[in-house]
């Protein structure tokens, strides 16, 4: 399997604060691959720099296009579907809207529609809300329509962003099921930002431990899953 | 009774252009969070350019229709020249740059076209409407032209693509990048919707006050309290303030004993202040519900 996601040398800056010390990393198509690290070690700024928004430099390449001159608008368009941390809710528009935003960049108006259904029939709860303001789902129904309204796009690559952050053990479950038949079904390559490392690594091909904006190991998740001494030392289970 | 009914109409009918100036404040502070003071001086340029063209000869109706694409593409221009490089700046450096646009239109404004009073024809005549007391053409014609507006806007924003890219992007920008919106543009583009409004209520209120450059100075400040009234946050409720205030207004200057033309305008300022000391967020701003 080729490259889809090609990072080298990956720095990011915030301000004068240099937040990324040389990042790389590849991803597979058609893998799912975990970005694990404490807090504050880079995690959400390695995505955040795939998708332009912070300072950086080095190079990303996508498909073998080069992201860094493309703004976050254009690169979304090449199907990259970014959900962000906080899941980014459209939370004064009703569900269905969100979920139109998620296409708004797509030019085939009928298999919108069509996509919408889809999604209704992925995620039952959003159906029965779907003229509902955003903002008052619950926060595990506010994490699938994320995940729905970036399914939208047709995305060859999504980003997620801390997924599980604030829910119930019992929906991440779901969640990540879900993410596993995408990866699966739609062939979606999947990178998975996360703080909960164990379910992680049981959902990810693929991993990377990042640490004060370094990589510090990578390799099949299985085999970091496996090693003891990273688990403690890093992933803290 | 008929008195009450024709002050409540005329209300509505000068209400409309307050709702017109409420809802070019909402929309740009909604896309930039700035109230911009120039949009008077923007809509009384407009209702210049609409009498320097039916000077030349263009019907009414034409002129309207160029005046609105013209006001849209300098709201436009404004947005990507002026406002655009100061997105990042403080508020201050904002608000200084509001004042210079008031300042500068007004100027240009009054020197191509000095300060006389001009005489701006109405498309709806000054007769009765419908042979009846209550309202006369023009007010009729105000009170529809507004209403064939909204309903417009509304369309727009509710239910085409543009509209839906153009709420997310001002609602919550950050994610609409991420779905592909130029949230830039979309800010443009609120910015060449609310000159356009703002166009429109110049010429309908031209033939009202008659055409000068400082015509719409009083306008503007009915048209602020009317946003403020209905919220900033609401653009439907913006036009209701509107609304409300040109009714407050004529009422009071009718049934309050000694206010007359001089104290209606304070009167029913105060009146706004007393409902904000009691609802901040004005009477159909939005509480946001959100759980986390």
């Amino acid at each position: 399997m080729s490259d889809i996601l090609e990072v080298r040398e990956l720095r990011a800056y915030y301000g004068q604060v240099q937040a990324l010390h040389g990042i790389d990393l590849s991803l597979r198509e058609g893998s799912v691959t975990t970005l694990l690290g404490a807090n504050g070690a880079g995690k959400t700024t390695t995505l955040r720099s795939i998708c332009n928004m912070v300072r950086f430099t080095g190079a990303i390449r996508f498909d073998g296009i080069e992201l860094s001159t493309r703004s976050t608008e254009r690169l979304v368009r090449l199907g990259i579907a970014h959900v962000p941390q906080g899941r980014g809710t459209f939370t004064r528009m009703t569900v269905e809207e969100n979920l139109r935003l998620g296409a708004i960049s797509r030019n085939d108006e009928k298999a919108v529609t069509g996509d919408i259904d889809r999604m209704y029939a992925h995620f039952p709860k959003l159906k029965e809300r779907r003229s509902q303001q955003a903002g008052t789902l619950s926060g595990g129904e506010q994490q699938m329509l994320a995940v729905a309204r970036a399914l939208m796009l047709r995305p060859r690559l999504m980003l997620l962003d801390e997924p599980s952050f604030g829910l119930a053990p019992l929906i991440v479950r779901d969640l990540f099921a879900i993410l596993a038949r995408i990866n699966r079904e739609d062939k979606v390559t999947i990178m998975v930002v996360e703080q909960n490392a164990e379910l992680a690594l049981e959902l990810a091909s693929d991993a990377y431990v990042i640490e004060t904006g370094r990589i510090v190991m990578s390799g099949p998740a299985a085999e970091i899953a496996g090693n003891e001494d990273i688990r403690k030392s890093y992933l803290g289970y | 009774m008929e008195l009450l009914t024709n002050q409540i109409l005329a209300g509505i009918a000068t209400g409309s252009i307050y709702a017109c100036m409420a809802l070019s404040v909402v929309m740009i502070y909604q896309a930039i969070d700035h109230l911009n003071f120039a949009q008077g001086e923007m809509a009384t340029f407009s209702a210049f350019v609409a009498w320097q063209l039916m000077q030349w000869g263009i019907p009414f109706w034409p002129c309207f229709v160029l005046t609105v694409i013209i006001s849209f593409a300098a709201g436009v221009a404004i947005e990507r020249g002026l406002f655009r490089p100061l997105a990042k700046a403080s508020v201050l450096t904002n608000v200084a740059g509001f004042i210079a646009l008031f300042a500068i239109v007004n100027s240009v404004t009054g020197m191509t076209w000095d300060y006389t009073i001009k005489e701006f024809p109405s498309p709806f005549g000054s007769s009765q409407f419908l042979r009846s007391e209550l309202i006369n053409s023009h007010q009729a014609g105000m009170i529809g032209v507004t209403s064939l507006l909204l309903a417009f806007l509304y369309c727009f924003l509710g239910f085409t693509k543009v509209g839906l890219a153009m709420r997310a992007a001002v609602s919550t920008p950050e994610s609409a990048k991420l779905v592909g919106i130029n949230v830039g543009w979309m800010v443009a583009l609120g910015w060449g919707l609310a000159s356009s409004i703002g166009a429109v209520a110049g010429m309908l209120i031209a033939p009202v006050v008659f055409l000068e450059p400082n015509m719409m100075g009083g306008i503007l400040v009915y048209g602020f309290a009317g946003a403020v009234l209905g919220g900033l946050s609401s653009p439907a409720g913006a036009v209701l303030g509107g609304i409300l205030v040109g009714v407050f207004e004529n009422l009071i200057g009718t049934y309050v004993p000694g206010a007359g033309n001089e104290l209606k305008l304070p009167i029913a300022l105060a009146l706004i202040i007393l409902v904000l000391r009691f609802r901040p967020d004005g009477l159909f701003g939005r509480n946001v519900v959100e759980r986390v």
